[in-house]
Parts: C-alpha cells; sequence; structure tokens
C-alpha cells in the first residue's frame, strides 16, 4: 500500500523549511541567531525561492517586507519578509542579507505584487536597490532628501543620544537639549556641501516626470468621440482624501487611465523615534499610528513584545481578566472605526454629514467609556506588557465632558450592558434601513471599484477590502491570538469585490463585534476582582530576538516586527521597530482599482479603502 | 423726511426722527465690525493629524461649532478666516500650508491645534517634523494638549474671539491689514537636501562657508547655565556683613541697596539698645 505523499501545501512551518534546504541546498540556511527563526536564502536565488514558496508551498500572501540595519553588530543590512497561507497559519520567514555600502536586493515585485510599496520604503529610509523593480522612486520622503534616515549611522538634526531616556532630561534635567544648539533654529541640518547656487526644488518636477507625460494636451481617437488627455491632481488639501493624501490622476475625457498615489506629508518618524524610545515609551506612540483605533494598535504592539519576553525568565502571561477587557477594547475600537468609515465613506459619496453625524453619535458613547477607563478619548495608551494598565471603573462619571451634555454618573457594567445590547443594535438597525437598499447608494458603489479575490492577494491587501474580495482572511481566525479561539464569531464576506461589498463587510462586521461583546460581559462579571497586570509592566527585560507581533485591526492586519539586542543592564530599547501598516499596504491596490472608472469614482475607492494617515505614512 | 445732509450724522446732536426713537444704538464702528467678524470665523476645512479627528468631533452634533458662527468649513483657502493646524507639520506638508496661507485672504488668523503644531510634540526630533508651525507662520491662538479635547478647542476659538473683540481699527498696531495694506507673502520654504526657509538664506550660506573652512559650524553659542546658589549664610553672620555690590551692577541700585542696608543696621542698634535699657 502507498503512502500517501502530503502536500506540500500543508507542510507545517518547520517541514516547509526542511523542504526548502533540500530543494536550495546551497542557497537557503537556517538563521541560527539567538532569538531568531525561519531561514536566509542567497540573495542571488532570491526570486527563485520567492517563486517556489509561493507556488510549491503556497504561501500566496506576503504580509510584510521590511529592512533592518545590523551596523555594529554583523555590518550588513537584511530584508526580511513574512509570508503566509490565505488557508490559515502561522509564518514563513525568510531574509535576505546585503551588504551595507553597495545594497542591492532583487525585486520581489514580479512574485508578490505587495511588495512594491514596502520595497520603495526600504530603498526610501535605508538605501537599498531592489534590481528589477518597475518604479525606484522615494515614497515617503522627497526626491533630494540627504541621506537615507533609518540607517543606523544617520543622524537627525536634534540628536541626543541613541538612547532614551536623554541625560537632559532624566536624572540630572537642567542643561540643554541639543535643538537648542541649532543655529537655525530649526529642526534642519543641511550637508557641508550643500551647493546654494543650484539649488531647486525638483520634488515636483520628478514626481510628473515618472508618469511619462510630455504633452498635456492631447487629441485622441476613441469610440470616435474627441478626447483631451489630462493630468489632474488631488491633495494633499484636499476635503475627501482623509488627510493629507496625494494623487496624481491622469485622465482621457473623464475616464482615469493611471493614478499614482503620492504620500509621505504626514511621514512623522515613528520607526526612527521607536529605536530611540525603550519598549515602554513605544506604547503611547503605536497610539498615533491609528489614530481611530488606538486601543487595536496597542494591542498589535504589546502582543509582539509579550512573544519576546515569553522568552525570557520570570514572564507571566496576561492574566485571562486582562485578556477579556483587551478583547473588549479592540471589538470597541472596531465599532468606533467601523462608524466613522461607513459615516466617510457616504460623505465621499455626497451624502454630506449627516449620515457621518448619525454615526458620530453612537461613537461618543463608546469614546465616554474609554475616556472613563483609559483617561482619554482618542490615544487611550491603556494596554500594558503582561496586562492592561487600570480596570474598569466602577461607575462611568465623567466631570469633562459637561458641555453641551447631561451629567452623567452610570455604572459601568450597566452602562456596557445597555449599550451593547439595546443601544447600538437599535442604531444598527435604523441606519441599515436607511443605507443598505438606498438607490443611490447601490447605483453609485455596485460595480464600481471592482477588486478580484487573486488580485486582493497578490497585491497584499488586508482588512475589509481583502474580505469584501471574498476572501475569507481574519488573522483573528487564520493565525488567533489572545481569548479569540474559544469566542463564538463569523468573518462576512463579499462576492464581487466592489465597494458596495466593502460597505456591507464593515457593516456586517460591527453586528459580528456586538456578538463577540455579549459574550464578552458574563466574562468580565465572573473574571471581577482578577489582577488586570501581571509583573512584567512597568520594567520590562527584553530577551534578544526577532518577533512579528499581528492583530486583525479594524483597517486590516496591523503588524509590529520587533527586533531586540537586549542590554542586560543598559538601555531596554529596541533595534528595529516596524510597523506593517494595512493602510499603506492596502494603498498598493488604489491604482489598479480605479482604473477605467469616472473621476467622481476615485473618492469614493479611497473612502472605501478606508485608510488613515498617521499609518499610511507614520 | 427732507434731504439728508450725511454730514450732519457726525453732529452728536443730531435729532433722532420719532419713528425711529427706541430701535437706534450706538457704538463704535470697531465693536460692530469686530462683532461680525468674530461671529461668522469660517476655518478652511484642513485636518493634518489626530488633532482632526478632535476638530469633527467638534464639529459635529454634540460639541456644535455652529454655536459659535463656525461651522461653515470652507474647503477653498480663498473664503475662509481661520486656519487650524491641527496636528503634526511635516516639512514636506509645510510648503503647501504656507502656500495655502498666502492664498487666505486678510484679515487671517492662524491657531495652532495640540502639540504637535505648537512645538513639535511627541515627533519633535524626528528627521521630517517641523517644531512648530510658529517657525513659519505667525501663529494667534496655541491650545494645548495631545489631542485637545473638544473642549479646549472650543476654549480656544473662544479665546481667538476675545483677541478679535479687542482688536481697534484706530490701531494700525493691532490689525496692519487696514492700514497699511495687505502684508507681504511668507515666503514658501525649498526642499533641498534638507528644508530650506529662504529667510534664513544668508545663514546657510555663511555656514557652508564655515564649513569649507574646516570651521565648527550649525552649532550655536550656548547662554551660559545659571550658577547653583550657594548655601545660605547663617542669618546672624549675614546682618553683620557689610553688603557686597556685584562689579556688574546699576551704580544707582547699588546706592540704593547701600542705604537700604545701612538704615537697616540703624534699627538693629535700636531695637538692641531698647532691650539693653529694659
Amino acid at each position: 500500500m502507498a503512502i500517501a505523499v502530503p502536500q506540500t501545501t500543508e507542510l507545517d512551518i518547520s517541514q516547509t523549511i526542511d523542504w526548502l534546504k533540500q530543494k536550495y541546498p546551497d542557497a537557503v540556511h537556517d538563521d541560527t541567531r539567538q532569538g531568531f527563526g525561519g531561514v536566509v536564502v542567497d540573495k542571488s536565488m532570491l526570486v527563485e525561492v520567492a517563486q517556489a514558496i509561493r507556488d510549491d508551498l503556497g504561501f500566496d500572501y506576503l504580509s510584510s517586507a521590511t529592512a533592518v540595519d545590523y551596523l555594529g553588530i554583523s555590518d550588513h543590512m537584511e530584508m526580511v519578509y513574512h509570508a503566509y497561507r490565505t488557508t490559515g497559519g502561522p509564518a514563513l520567514v525568510f531574509k535576505a542579507q546585503t551588504d551595507r555600502e553597495k545594497a542591492e536586493i532583487p525585486s520581489l515585485v514580479d512574485v508578490w505584487l505587495g511588495a512594491d510599496f514596502q520595497e520603495r520604503e526600504a530603498y526610501d529610509l535605508y538605501g537599498i536597490q531592489f534590481s528589477g523593480h518597475p518604479n525606484l522612486k522615494r515614497i515617503l520622503l522627497w526626491d533630494g532628501f540627504n541621506g537615507y534616515p533609518m540607517r543606523k549611522d544617520w543622524q537627525e538634526a536634534y540628536f541626543e543620544q541613541e538612547h532614551k531616556p536623554f541625560d537632559s532630561r532624566w536624572p540630572g534635567g537642567w542643561v540643554h537639549r541639543a535643538e537648542e544648539k541649532n543655529v537655525y533654529g530649526k529642526n534642519v541640518r543641511y550637508p557641508d556641501d550643500i551647493d546654494l547656487a543650484r539649488l531647486s526644488d525638483t520634488s515636483e518636477a520628478t514626481l510628473y516626470s515618472g508618469l511619462g507625460l510630455g504633452v498635456d494636451v492631447q487629441e485622441l481617437e476613441s469610440d470616435g468621440l474627441q478626447t483631451d488627455r489630462l493630468v489632474v491632481n488631488l491633495g494633499p488639501h484636499h476635503p475627501s482624501t482623509h488627510g493629507v493624501f496625494r494623487m496624481i490622476v491622469s485622465l482621457n475625457g473623464e475616464t482615469i487611465e493611471t493614478l499614482e498615489p503620492v504620500m509621505g506629508y504626514l511621514h512623522r518618524n515613528h520607526e526612527k523615534i521607536g529605536e530611540r524610545n525603550s519598549f515602554l515609551h513605544n506604547i503611547p506612540f503605536t497610539d498615533r499610528l491609528d489614530y481611530l483605533s488606538s486601543m487595536g494598535n496597542n494591542f498589535g504592539y504589546v502582543l509582539a513584545v509579550e512573544q519576546l519576553l515569553a522568552q525570557g525568565a520570570r514572564y507571566q502571561p496576561p492574566t485571562y481578566r486582562a485578556e477579556v477587557i483587551r478583547v473588549l477594547m479592540a471589538e470597541l475600537t472596531r465599532i468606533v472605526n467601523h462608524l466613522w468609515s461607513l459615516g466617510f465613506l457616504l460623505n465621499d459619496l455626497g451624502a454630506f454629514f449627516t449620515p457621518m453625524l448619525y454615526a458620530n453619535n453612537e461613537r461618543e458613547k463608546i469614546l465616554d467609556f474609554f475616556e472613563a477607563t483609559a483617561g482619554s478619548r482618542l490615544m487611550c495608551n491603556y494596554m500594558r506588557f503582561g496586562g492592561v494598565f487600570a480596570d474598569l471603573p466602577e461607575r462611568i462619571h465623567s466631570v469633562a465632558n459637561l458641555v453641551n451634555d447631561k451629567v452623567r454618573d452610570y455604572n459601568t457594567m450597566e452602562y456596557l450592558a445597555q449599550m451593547i445590547t439595546e443601544r447600538l443594535p437599535r442604531f444598527l438597525e435604523e441606519y441599515g434601513r436607511l443605507l443598505v437598499g438606498n438607490e443611490i447608494l447601490r447605483e453609485r458603489t455596485i460595480n464600481v471599484g471592482v477588486l478580484p479575490h487573486d488580485l486582493a492577494i497578490a497585491l497584499s491587501t488586508c482588512g475589509p477590502l481583502l474580505r469584501g474580495s471574498g476572501v475569507a482572511y481574519d488573522v483573528r481566525r487564520a493565525d488567533p491570538y489572545s481569548i479569540y479561539p474559544e469566542l463564538d464569531f463569523d468573518i462576512p464576506v463579499g462576492v464581487n469585490g466592489d465597494i458596495y461589498d466593502r460597505f456591507m463587510v464593515r457593516f456586517q462586521e460591527i453586528h459580528e463585534s456586538l456578538r463577540i461583546l455579549k459574550q464578552l460581559l458574563p466574562r468580565l462579571e465572573q473574571t471581577k476582582g482578577e489582577e488586570v497586570v501581571t509583573k512584567v509592566g512597568h520594567t520590562p527585560r527584553v530577551p534578544v530576538g526577532e518577533a512579528y507581533g499581528r492583530v486583525e485591526n479594524p483597517k486590516g492586519e496591523l503588524g509590529f516586527y520587533v527586533v531586540s539586542e537586549g542590554d542586560e543592564k543598559g538601555p531596554q530599547n529596541p533595534w528595529r521597530y516596524h510597523v506593517r501598516a494595512p493602510s499603506f499596504i492596502n494603498l498598493t491596490a488604489l491604482g489598479p482599482m480605479c482604473r477605467g472608472y469616472k473621476v467622481a469614482d476615485v473618492v469614493t475607492v479611497l473612502g472605501s479603502i478606508d485608510i488613515v494617515l498617521g499609518e499610511t505614512d507614520r | 423726511m427732507s434731504q439728508l445732509d450725511l454730514s450732519e450724522l457726525q453732529s452728536t446732536e443730531f435729532p433722532v426722527p420719532d419713528e425711529l426713537q427706541g430701535n437706534l444704538a450706538i457704538t463704535s464702528i470697531s465693536k460692530l465690525y469686530n462683532w461680525s467678524r468674530r461671529s461668522s470665523m469660517w476655518p478652511l476645512l484642513f485636518g493634518l493629524a489626530c488633532c482632526a479627528i478632535e476638530m469633527i468631533g467638534t464639529a459635529a452634533s454634540r460639541f456644535d461649532l455652529s454655536r459659535f458662527g463656525m461651522e461653515v468649513m470652507r474647503g477653498s483657502p480663498r473664503q475662509s478666516d481661520l486656519m487650524i493646524i491641527s496636528g503634526t507639520v511635516t516639512k514636506k506638508m509645510v510648503v503647501p500650508i504656507v502656500r495655502l496661507y498666502n492664498q487666505m485672504p486678510e484679515p487671517k488668523y492662524v491657531m495652532a491645534m495640540g502639540a504637535c503644531a505648537s512645538g513639535g510634540g511627541p515627533f519633535k526630533e524626528g528627521y521630517n517634523v517641523v517644531s512648530g508651525i510658529d517657525k513659519y507662520l505667525p501663529v494667534d491662538v496655541y491650545v494645548p494638549g495631545c489631542p485637545p479635547t473638544p473642549q479646549a478647542l472650543l476654549y480656544g476659538l473662544i479665546a481667538l474671539q476675545k483677541k478679535i473683540d479687542g482688536q481697534s481699527l484706530a490701531n494700525m498696531d493691532d490689525v496692519p491689514w487696514y492700514g497699511v495694506g495687505p502684508a507681504e507673502p511668507t515666503p514658501i520654504p525649498v526642499l533641498g537636501p534638507d528644508i530650506i526657509d529662504p529667510r534664513q538664506m544668508d545663514l546657510i550660506r555663511r555656514q557652508a562657508q564655515m564649513a569649507v573652512q574646516g570651521k565648527q559650524f550649525a552649532v550655536g553659542e550656548l547662554p551660559a547655565l545659571p550658577e547653583k546658589k550657594a548655601e545660605p549664610k547663617k542669618v546672624e553672620a549675614k546682618a553683620t556683613a557689610a553688603p557686597e555690590v556685584a562689579a556688574d551692577m546699576d551704580p544707582v541700585k547699588a546706592e540704593r541697596m547701600k542705604k537700604r542696608e545701612e538704615a537697616l543696621a540703624r534699627k538693629r542698634a535700636r531695637e538692641a539698645a531698647a532691650e539693653k535699657g529694659e
């Protein structure tokens, strides 16, 4: 009797690695560094191995691709790739290393289209040349910027020290800060050989030249109709770009031919600052990534660092109550975010502000709960390593929110129960009645901005955008974390992958979140009085290693790639702190989705991706 | 009513016609003008970062910005009076911001909302972050917070209204745009190797020359640290010691201090004599 050979697409991770090492004995090696996992692929064979990983092994989804600079440790740079199967399961991590001086790695855009923006980002910030990349230009900074800022030897104008807390602030204090020594009085530093005579702002010219547009207006014959070809610039100051996002659209008549997203207008150097901060410092910074769902961001980051902490001694995982509270907050955040995004999608469709005001009313109720628990409406800074920073309050009593509101004093559990079981379902019923079957909404959104499911996977899209295209991929189910395995909920998916499907996925996700929340209420009652944070909380000693923590944030899969070079006595700062931002990678799909539609559809398609610029640009 | 000579209106003795009695109020032009201006402050519809979410929250039904006549957010800078810088200003974004500011008609106001717009905030040391919009534009009101709550933003807007109320048309320093005409546009920064403020071109050139000569450049002289205060002496010793006059003290002030110390010494001597007498 013949033994059935297991399908290579069903191998688990260690089997996969063995398979790869057998097939490419010269090119694939184990990553033997302490605390590190996965394989190191020789860069000359990278594209071939990547193709095998995608086709033979079935890792069709490239989640994250990021660069790390190991100056002073092993003096090389490396690209780290995390690939997943859309059927679920853990990641296959593979790396390609390159010299720092002549940094060059073959591009993987041909294998996974979703590598496009991520490789451009690595080129922008680390100066790695990706041979074979079709459009290797700076993406976050402007063309002509001096140097590659994320390299370890590049120092910013206000540089003081490698690690926080700076000596000028703590414990001595009362000395001058680096910024006061800068003669320009501004956060600038110019290279020694600056040539002011030949100075000109080339950033705009290079932007447009990349589009291959020599002639502005051209007469074309298409269907016997005379149409003009012209270039339209939307943003960065535009009411419908959801922040400081910019698109350069070339049109034929009113039909879109190409769309080039331009970003970086809110690039506030999250990752560079994150490497200076200690591990604990970074939690409030994660709030400011996707500022509509700060609790979810906290969750992803603490999961990543807890993975590292778990490798060390003296680590206690969070208590059950802490996990329940975390999930409670994450799901409330999902509702907050989806209410906001549904409101603004309708805003983009021309239902100016009315649906948004209705949704915002409900959102404010949840924000009241956040304020009472975490102390802040938006930037909650609530989760800690090993739990959350405080238990739920006994009563919700706000002294700050007296403007235009009744004096409030509620029992927290009653408030929550009433919100989850009465108020929000009632609102959803009303909202759905007005919108789901709405003629104008259906006309404007059905069969507009279609993203086929194979393209959605190839482009590494995530969240409602991916699920709207019919791919039932949700990190909460595919690679479960926290207490999600024991909760009962479904993953809504769309069929056609158009804007309406994404709208409906979000709408149903609110229902599913409510379902989860209803299951959490008895768990909260049962665990009353349990500790909410374990001892690791305030002075974490993070062992050496790498970790990739990811959560299903409202906008999609949010991942944190953290590398620790843990120093037992010295400052505890991440060596690398990378954010796999769903908004940023989802934008890869914007161009393909808009092609062939009209100008008026662009803002709607963008609204249906639901981006937030704090996360896109970081 | 016969033909009205307008110049008669200037006279305080001008008789108010019977039919208008009780329907007239007298005020100053400044007051009337400011009242109408501050009650229809139209902000630019312009969100940068996290603070924009709270700004929208303020405009929404719960906090209701329209109570102050500010709900008409304009998409075009040419129709707006107030620019709320709601979030982190990056070097890449400051170029369009300055351009938008130049396009706004006067009178115009700028509000720095939140820590980032006021001084860089948590992202201050970032290589792409401008440490406060006031490095490029004049700011009228700063609202602290990260992000400021809607209540804080409303407080800031009311503060701006108070500022406008206090401006006088007669005093050209308050409102230059009524006196000397429109202001010069703010020079638009250039994105070179780093962002370049055209107003600092000379300074940058001087620093570049120093770099060529191999001198230390781009580092400013720091003001001296304040010296640590010595241990306070005992009171008795202080009372007998002659007042020490610092070398750099103003002579008039020094003279006054000396006289004061002498008077105090005389008083102490009198008191001591009185105690002995008892």
